[in-house]
């Protein structure tokens, strides 16, 4: 996270301004440690030969009128599931093979239009489905905590640049905790915004009713002027917010932890939550309490099915959303095919990798003739309740505590051989998405064994400008030591663990 | 509940996907597991319960404004195979019929 010329966006800002450096000396330095250090942690999948041109555009009009946004000049990457007119989109398949956008992702030309600079794109799980990266087309990225661990996923390659210091902001999107588990297992800070904050016009969809895009930074308030700048109504996705994204700013300014109520699942501290993040989840509620902070509890009974209504729902979009896929109109095609269903049926079998080939199966079986009651119905239903417990615990409190993740990163090939145990590591954070809820993961330290935790606030709908607020009092309560990482053998510096 | 090897075959081909011999053994594994759990939500009392809708908002309507439509070099420029201004794709109709 740490770069030689500054540590938030404001002061990036302020240090342009003031011609302390220039944009392109910023941009060169975050293009060489990249070009440094990919090849060891395979966190972009592609770079922006442009990148430099670009910064040396920017500085020139900065010279003649100055600069009227912190992201003019910012360097930034985004996950390669969002689209960039010019700039290949993989989604880390083998089926988009040879695919170049020719339109930019809302989000994206946001910030491209206030003056960032994309750097690069990064590596996820094949079109976002998975939890560590594994499943990516191109190989998995490493941890730069610890490289013999995963990074999360399915945001994993944005999530481990920001650790890394490869970027200071990236761009990840998030459909059952894709963004917060990566955030919190490469010890940065990510967020979900509310469905509908954030267009999702130019993301490639996976399940359209719970997908939203959000940023992953070293601080709260990067993130907060990340998000007003990408939020607001936009008329290419008709689940947008007429709400003004501003209200964010305002809300992260009158925040006070003093007045705020901490609802507390407790069910959700015990079984099947690793010692070591108990630990550390625990000292923050004690930490919370001290500075003024009150626990609330709350029970979210129907949250235990929340896996159970995901893989269902999710998948059932999914197959519908992916049945694009047909190697007609773009990407890869098998050669010589016998006739169109054959071209068909062997062009998606080599194209797609076996996740998502799964969840594509398990999604036309949820929604085939004489099952949709029994499951894909049913599990629709199961999530009205699921959003019902979450309005209910609202009227008490005003954000919701648990951890972000069951476990530590875990090893790569550690769960790749029973999807099942894969999906249960999205345990805490896959409600959020089911009730378009605002969620995040904040670290809070490293475990016994150096790794990051990460602490997860979920609240009321668009309440993500309290919600960062929050992340900034624990932030300050937890400063991150770095991950030390060096080309060619990533390691880990002292853990810092303060027992 | 458990997936035979012919429940998988037929949902291959409901999602046009050919899939190996050695694939549907273990695809019909892994998919029975992940039913298997998911089925959970069976011990939940669901009578009067109203499915899930997602927004609550009235459809947004985009403005009814003429707009330029797709160039056909812009569509095609992906395409595996074209032909003139078409997508070209195996031969559908046997010659004669």
């Amino acid at each position: 996270m740490s770069n030689p010329f500054f540590s938030s966006l404001a002061e990036f800002a302020k240090g342009r301004d003031s011609r302390k450096f220039t944009i392109e000396e910023v941009a060169r330095y975050f293009m060489s440690r990249t070009e440094q250090l990919n090849p060891s942690l395979n966190v972009c999948l592609s770079l922006n030969e442009n990148a430099i041109n670009r910064a040396r555009q920017l500085d020139a009009r900065l010279a003649r009128n100055g600069a009227d946004s912190p992201f003019f000049g910012y360097p930034i990457m985004i996950k390669d599931n969002l689209e960039m007119e010019g700039f290949p989109t993989t989604c880390a398949s083998k089926i988009l093979e040879g695919y170049i956008s020719r339109r930019t992702a809302t989000s994206v030309a946001r910030l491209l239009s206030l003056g960032a600079i994309v750097l690069g794109k990064t590596n996820l799980d094949e079109f976002a489905m998975g939890s560590s990266t594994e499943n990516s087309a191109f190989g998995p990225s490493k941890n730069p905590w610890n490289p013999t661990r995963v990074p999360g996923g399915s945001s994993g390659g944005s999530a481990a640049a920001v650790a890394a210091g490869l970027a200071p902001l990236s761009l990840g999107s998030d459909t059952g905790g894709s963004i917060r588990q990566p955030a919190a297992f490469c010890g940065v800070l990510g967020i979900k915004p509310t469905y509908g904050r954030i267009s999702r016009s130019g993301l490639v969809a996976f399940s359209s009713s719970l997908d939203q895009i959000g940023p992953f930074s070293g601080s709260a308030s990067d993130a907060l002027e990340a998000l007003v700048a990408m939020g607001g109504r936009d008329s290419l996705d008709m689940t947008t917010t007429e709400r003004d994204p501003g209200e964010m700013r305002r809300d992260f300014a009158a925040t006070r932890m003093e007045e705020t109520q901490i609802g507390i699942p407790e069910v959700l501290f015990g079984e099947g939550l690793d010692p070591s993040i108990r630990k550390r989840l625990l000292e923050l509620r004690e930490a919370l309490g001290g500075k003024g902070a009150r626990e609330v509890p709350v029970t979210l009974p129907h949250s235990a099915y929340g896996i159970n209504v995901y893989y269902l729902v999710a998948t059932s979009e999914a197959s519908s959303n992916l049945s694009r896929f047909d190697g007609v109109r773009y990407g890869f095609r098998v050669k010589n095919p016998a006739d169109l269903r054959t071209m068909y049926e062997e062009t998606r079998d080599a194209g797609f990798g076996d996740e998502v080939k799964r969840r594509i199966l398990l999604g036309t079986f949820a929604l085939s003739a004489g099952y949709q009651e029994a499951f894909y119905r049913k599990a629709r239903k199961v999530q009205s309740l699921i959003r019902k417990d979450f309005m209910e615990a609202f009227q008490h409190c005003d954000a919701i505590l648990t951890p972000t993740s069951p476990t530590p990163p875990f090893a790569f090939g550690e769960k790749t051989g029973d999807p099942l145990s894969m999906y249960l590591s999205d345990v805490y954070t896959i409600t959020a998405n089911l009730a378009g809820l605002p969620a995040l993961s904040v670290p809070v330290g490293l475990d016994g064994q150096g790794l990051p935790v990460g602490a997860h606030l979920i609240g009321p709908p668009w309440s993500e400008g309290r919600l960062l607020k929050l992340a900034e009092f624990i932030s300050a309560l937890y400063p991150m030591p770095l991950p030390e990482v060096h080309a060619g053998h990533p390691t880990v510096k002292g853990p810092g663990d303060r027992g | 509940m458990n997936l035979s090897k012919s429940d998988v075959l037929h949902v291959a081909r409901l999602s046009a996907l050919a899939l190996s011999e050695a694939e549907v053994d273990r695809i019909a594994g892994e998919l029975s597991a992940i039913l298997n759990y998911v089925e959970g939500l069976s011990s939940v009392d669901l009578s009067g319960i109203p499915a899930e809708e997602g927004s609550r908002l009235p459809t947004a309507l985009a403005e009814d404004l003429p707009v330029q439509s797709l160039s056909t070099d812009w569509a095609l420029a992906g395409a595996p195979d074209r032909s003139g201004p078409f997508f070209q794709v195996p031969r559908i109709l046997e010659e004669g019929r």
